[in-house]
């Protein structure tokens, strides 16, 4: 399984989540543990570069995939994709536990509608629970994260581990 | 939370995963997972083996065949969603399968694993039910087809054997007046109750152990749907009639 672009093992226990694979194992904390069965969507992750839930994936399935996590999206130092640009210009967090789940759910929303509806946007972000928000802050941060990504985020030429 | 433990298999080959199925003791097919593995993370399900098919190679087509489209087990919900055939043969499936939780649940879970998995508040098996379709099941001892009427047995409950793999789902095409409609408390919930139309016929979900079919004039008739938390009997008889409505004045 690559994950971030950097081959790894795949666990010897076929009951790990990739969740906790990612988390325990592999030191990827900015995946989130929220409600485990599907539900939050603060564990999603990119899988082949379409947004999944890691809490419902064990990880010994994704051997042979890609696995992007929210450290893969810009590396220390690098500029912030622009999803991630979005949410921090348009205040789209608050106590940031949902955040990552939401960027990566940005993400593949754009991928699959470069410049979504206002409704698109709605059906795009309902997956994912946010607390704090009120999610008004967050439709904000996607319209941005649109104009941002110009071209649009599914465009940029890939190079290896970036997801954009 | 974490899944119990169990055994792990990923067949490469139908047959193989036919074999695993009519061998094993206690074998649950893991396709989407995304009913399966919550009910292993709360452990309410507590298979001794899992047998994986995402390493079956081929099996991930929507096509066309006999006046209809055939969706195989490993075509994930957002697949058939974005499937210009479906689309145009059967816009009923498509827009059913834009009600089935959220797109991010749908880039893995599947059509086949919806009707084997038999939740009666599931769309999927109501829609095959509407359109009289039907699922194809392989086995070690052969293959056979099941119609969805025969299919849905109780909840989470069908006639598939053990040692059978639900390989492909037959929805026949129709283009005639349609409609999918069903009301949840959130977007992208199971349904409380919900009603679908397809020409004259009429199928409910949500409100009996499997998607039932039902009369037009007088769609609650007979029903005793249970009550919980989020609605009382009475409510979801009271959805039933005014989405039924809806359904054909649309």
């Amino acid at each position: 399984m690559r994950v971030n672009g950097v081959e790894h093992p795949a666990p010897r226990d076929p009951r790990r989540l990739l969740t906790d694979h990612l988390r325990h194992d592999l030191g990827l904390t900015g995946t989130h543990v929220g409600c485990e069965h599907g539900v939050c969507g603060c564990c999603t992750v990119l899988l082949d570069g379409a947004p999944v839930r890691s809490c419902l994936m064990l990880a010994v399935q994704g051997e042979g995939h890609d696995v992007t996590t929210i450290e893969g999206l810009a590396r220390d130092g690098a500029p912030l994709h622009p999803v991630q640009q979005a949410f921090h210009e348009c205040h789209g967090l608050q106590c940031g536990f949902c955040t990552p789940g939401f960027v990566l759910s940005v993400v593949g929303l754009l991928r699959q509608h470069p410049e979504p509806t206002a409704q698109e946007i709605e059906e795009g972000i309902a997956g994912n629970l946010c607390r704090c928000t009120g999610y008004a802050s967050i439709r904000r941060a996607v319209n941005r994260a649109v104009e941002l990504s110009s071209p649009p985020v599914g465009k940029y030429p890939a190079k290896p581990g970036d997801v954009a | 939370m974490k899944p119990p433990p169990f055994e792990y298999h990923a067949p490469g080959t139908v047959e193989v995963a036919c074999e695993l199925l009519g061998s094993l003791e206690d074998a649950k097919v893991l396709a989407g997972g995304q009913s399966l593995v919550p009910l292993l993370n709360f452990r309410l399900a507590r298979p001794a083996h899992i047998v994986d098919i995402n390493r079956v190679g081929g099996l991930d087509r929507i096509y066309e065949r006999d006046g209809g489209v055939a969706v195989q087990a490993l075509a994930r919900q957002a697949d058939v969603e974005d499937s210009d055939l479906v689309a145009h043969a059967c816009p009923l499936l498509s827009d059913a399968v834009r009600l089935v939780a959220h797109r991010v649940i749908r880039n893995r879970g599947t059509v086949c694993g919806s009707i084997a998995h038999a939740d009666p508040a599931s769309e999927i098996p109501a829609v095959l039910l509407a359109l009289g379709g039907n699922v194809v099941v392989r086995s070690s001892r052969g293959e056979r087809t099941i119609a969805a009427d025969q299919l849905f047995a109780g909840v989470f409950e069908t006639a598939l054997a053990p040692d059978e793999l639900l390989v492909e789902a037959w929805f026949p095409a129709f283009r005639g007046p349609h409609a999918i409609l069903e009301e949840s408390r959130r977007h992208g919930d199971f349904a409380l109750a919900g009603v679908v139309r397809a020409g004259e016929r009429l199928t409910l979900f949500g409100v009996a152990p499997t998607p039932v079919m039902a009369d037009r004039a007088d769609p609650a008739r007979g029903l005793q749907p249970s009550g919980d938390l989020e609605a009382t009997p009475e409510f979801r008889l009271h959805l039933v009639r005014v989405l039924a409505d809806k359904a054909f004045a649309a």
